[in-house]
């Protein structure tokens, strides 16, 4: 009897799991059926209500899909553009951080620089690529520096504020433990602003993606923009679909990894 | 000497070392309705191994007395020095122990405990003990590996005074720590800092607006005047050490000092300028 006394309160909260658990998985259900759907009446339509010059259809895409991993070209390629983002990103957003914290510690130099650099955030990002490409040519050094740049305005921004928003109780404390300005970053501005820089990385990573693929379009001869320029060139719509699909994929990997980054670090909450 | 105007108190400064002197401060603050004057021609002396409680109504410059100290604020006239030499910036031979939560979140109890050391550059393995040696004594044992977020009001409370303490300053400065705090939890928690201080007797310079409090804690109180403040009253506690928070207040002392620390703070109460806010 004793056990089933014991046993009774703890089982009121794994019914709740449970059933959580269970509308979980039945969104994942609804989710397939969705797609499944999708994919299905973008098959039947293909060549009944649409010419498939036009709209291609999900059996020709996986097919191109297939052959390019057979042959190795989607890795390839999609190395390729992953290896510029990634690059660009860590570039750009450690210049962000950096170039924050500065301006956050010095009002003069943010009070100077501060329309400068709005107006030139303001410029689409994509409109630097003709001129990226002048300077370093049709290699991945473009591609990287447009990510950089594209990255850098966002995590700039969202780390300034949160340098701004820092408790300056917590400031206050630390330096009358005779902490030097050095050690109040590292140890109160930085971390405390970590969300903020998060929320910056966040908007970043997506935005670096576009940057390395726009300038790949512009010129290149290898990654998924250069993939899909190509495909289109050639007027091969299920290409053109099969390169944007894996675009697809690789956006929604770095968002995933990213988040799961983010749970680490913010295990404190 | 018109530091105080208790006689008692003047005659027993001639005896000790100054830690703490404040000279003719003022002290002006700039608000959106103009200009504040918070302090003005106040001067203290604390001396070393001191206890003193500071209370005034509310308004009157009994934390900017404490930020001064700090050297977080800077006084418009006068002079200040700490342990004799002139404060003119952060002043880090003080400990301060604010009324707000200032322990670092994203930081466990030990970590955030071995701050100062670490800015101090104690080596990892001295540091890693004077740390728990320290939760030990504060009365956290076992929530070494806590967030503060875990903790209740009063464990972050323990966790700021170790913090404090770890790294000996020779000057303490409280700023109504146990404000919030219940009733029960408040004389646990004095009772701790009565037995720490009693071990160490650092100075302290201790921010309140309980009376009881003052007179439970401290070896003198001085009481400050309203806007623009200065010392209006000095008396020093006539209850010996060491004293249980809870009896206190039946020593036979106790009903007079209260009565005329009372008496000083209630002229003014209601009469404090309201020209803040």
């Amino acid at each position: 009897m004793t056990s089933n006394d014991v046993a009774a309160p703890s089982r009121r909260p794994r019914v709740g799991m449970a059933a959580s658990s269970w509308r979980v998985s039945r969104i994942w259900v609804y989710r397939l059926l969705f797609a499944a759907a999708f994919l299905a009446f973008w098959q039947f339509a293909s060549g009944r209500l649409a010419d498939p010059f036009w709209i291609s259809s999900p059996s020709a895409i996986l097919a191109r899909l297939s052959e390019w991993v057979r042959t190795g070209t989607l890795q390839y390629n999609l190395m390729i553009t992953f290896k510029e983002t990634i690059s660009g990103f860590l570039m750009g957003a450690t210049a962000g951080v950096l170039a924050a914290c500065v301006a956050g510690a010095n009002d003069t130099i943010r009070r100077t620089v501060d329309p400068f650099v709005t107006a030139v955030y303001g410029l689409p990002k994509v409109a630097l690529a003709p001129l990226f490409i002048m300077w370093f040519g049709i290699g991945m050094a473009p591609k990287i520096v447009l990510a950089a740049v594209s990255v850098f305005f966002l995590v700039f921004f969202s780390t300034l504020s949160g340098v701004r928003e820092v408790d300056h109780k917590m400031v206050e404390a630390l330096r009358t433990m005779g902490a030097d300005r050095l050690t109040i970053q590292r140890c109160v501005v930085l971390p405390a602003a970590m969300p903020w820089i998060f929320t910056g990385l966040k908007l970043g990573l997506p935005y670096g993606f576009v940057g390395a693929v726009a300038a790949e379009m512009m010129a290149s001869n290898a990654g998924i923009g250069f993939l899909t320029q190509n495909a289109a060139g050639q007027l091969d719509t299920a290409g053109v679909f099969a390169a944007l699909f894996a675009l697809m994929v690789v956006t929604s990997l770095l968002n995933e990894g990213l988040g799961r980054l983010e749970a680490w670090i913010f295990r404190w909450r | 000497m018109k530091v105080c105007h208790a006689p008692e108190t003047v005659a027993v400064l001639e005896i000790a070392k100054p830690a703490v002197e404040f000279k003719g401060v003022r002290k002006v603050f700039q608000s959106r309705s103009g200009p504040l004057e918070v302090l003005r021609d106040f001067s203290l002396v604390v001396a070393e191994g001191e206890f003193l409680a500071v209370v005034g109504p509310s308004g009157s410059g009994k934390s900017t007395v404490l930020n001064l100290l700090a050297g977080l604020d800077m006084p418009d006239e006068g002079h200040i020095a700490c342990n004799g030499a002139p404060v003119d910036g952060v002043n880090t031979e003080i400990g301060y122990l604010t009324q707000h939560d200032s322990l670092l979140p994203w930081r466990t109890v030990e970590e955030n405990v071995a701050v100062p050391l670490e800015i101090r550059g104690v080596a990892v393995s001295e540091r890693r003990d004077r740390v728990h040696a320290m939760i030990a004594s504060v009365g956290l044992k076992g929530f070494e590996r806590h967030h503060p977020r875990q903790l209740s009001g009063g464990m972050r409370k323990r966790a700021m005074l170790a913090r404090t303490l770890i790294y000996n300053p020779s000057t303490i400065l409280m700023d109504e720590p146990f404000g919030p705090l219940d009733a029960q939890l408040k004389l646990v928690l004095q009772a701790e800092l009565m037995r720490l201080w009693s071990e160490s007797r650092k100075t302290v310079v201790f921010v309140t607006h309980d009376i009881v409090e003052a007179i439970t804690l401290a070896d003198r109180v001085v009481v400050l005047s309203p806007r623009p403040s200065r010392v209006k009253l000095g008396e020093r506690i006539a209850i010996g050490r060491p004293r249980s928070v809870h009896d206190v207040r039946f020593a036979p002392a106790f009903e007079d000092h209260y009565r005329r620390l009372w008496g000083a703070i209630e002229t003014d109460i209601g009469r404090q300028p309201h020209d803040q806010q």
